[in-house]
């Protein structure tokens, strides 16, 4: 299963289905759109992760930010991060006891 | 191909779209549409920290606290676009 946070670098074998139009099926193109999407995944994040933190660590916006918000606002990517792990793991351990997406959910 | 970002993708001459003038100019929409995005954002945080009941105007206190607001807002998105980047070599590293 994968993180919502994390952008693993695409494979070459791309697994989109063939495209009509001449201009997909170039292999530069489809490059590049692959590393954009992952780029701009990666930027929403980003936007994310600031708004959030933003709200945690800086309380007062003074003439510079402090030692404290730095140090604050690192510990919170990080904490977000340690947050998705913990409960994709903690996912995938209750699934293999209990799956979620079986018998009702799926119905 | 439909203009959805409303440009012209370097096809007007009539005939071969070439790929590298389309990857530069989505690139440059891409770099538009972050720009708006963090500008949002930044608006959003900077009204809720600086605005308290609203006035007829805004006032002197308030003018100078958006402008801390927005450079302080521009600082935490670098330090967090620097401890995720980190974070993700970080990650690769133990793949």
């Amino acid at each position: 299963m994968e993180a919502s946070w994390s952008t693993p670098p695409p494979s070459p074998s791309s697994s989109s289905p063939p495209q009509s139009s001449p201009g997909a099926a170039d292999p530069q193109l489809r490059r590049f759109v692959e590393v954009e999407t992952q780029r701009q995944r990666a930027q929403q994040l980003v936007h994310h992760l600031t708004e959030l933190c933003w709200e945690k660590c800086v309380d007062k916006p003074g003439p510079r930010l402090d030692r404290r918000a730095e140090v604050c606002l690192v510990n919170c990517v990080e904490r977000f991060i340690d947050t998705s792990q913990f409960i994709l793991n903690r996912l995938e351990q209750t699934h293999r006891a209990r799956p979620l997406l079986s018998g009702s959910l799926a119905d | 191909m439909e203009s959805g970002f409303g440009s012209d993708f370097g096809g007007s001459g009539g005939g071969k779209l070439d790929p590298g003038v389309i990857m530069e100019q989505v690139k440059v929409q891409i770099a538009v549409a972050n720009a708006q995005e963090l500008l949002q954002r930044m608006t959003d945080k900077c009204f809720r920290k600086c605005i308290g009941k609203p006035g007829g105007s805004l006032d002197n206190s308030e003018q100078k606290c958006i402008a801390m607001c927005m450079d302080r807002y521009m600082d935490a998105w670098n330090t967090v676009s620097r401890a995720y980047n980190s974070r993700l070599q970080r990650e690769r590293a133990n793949m």
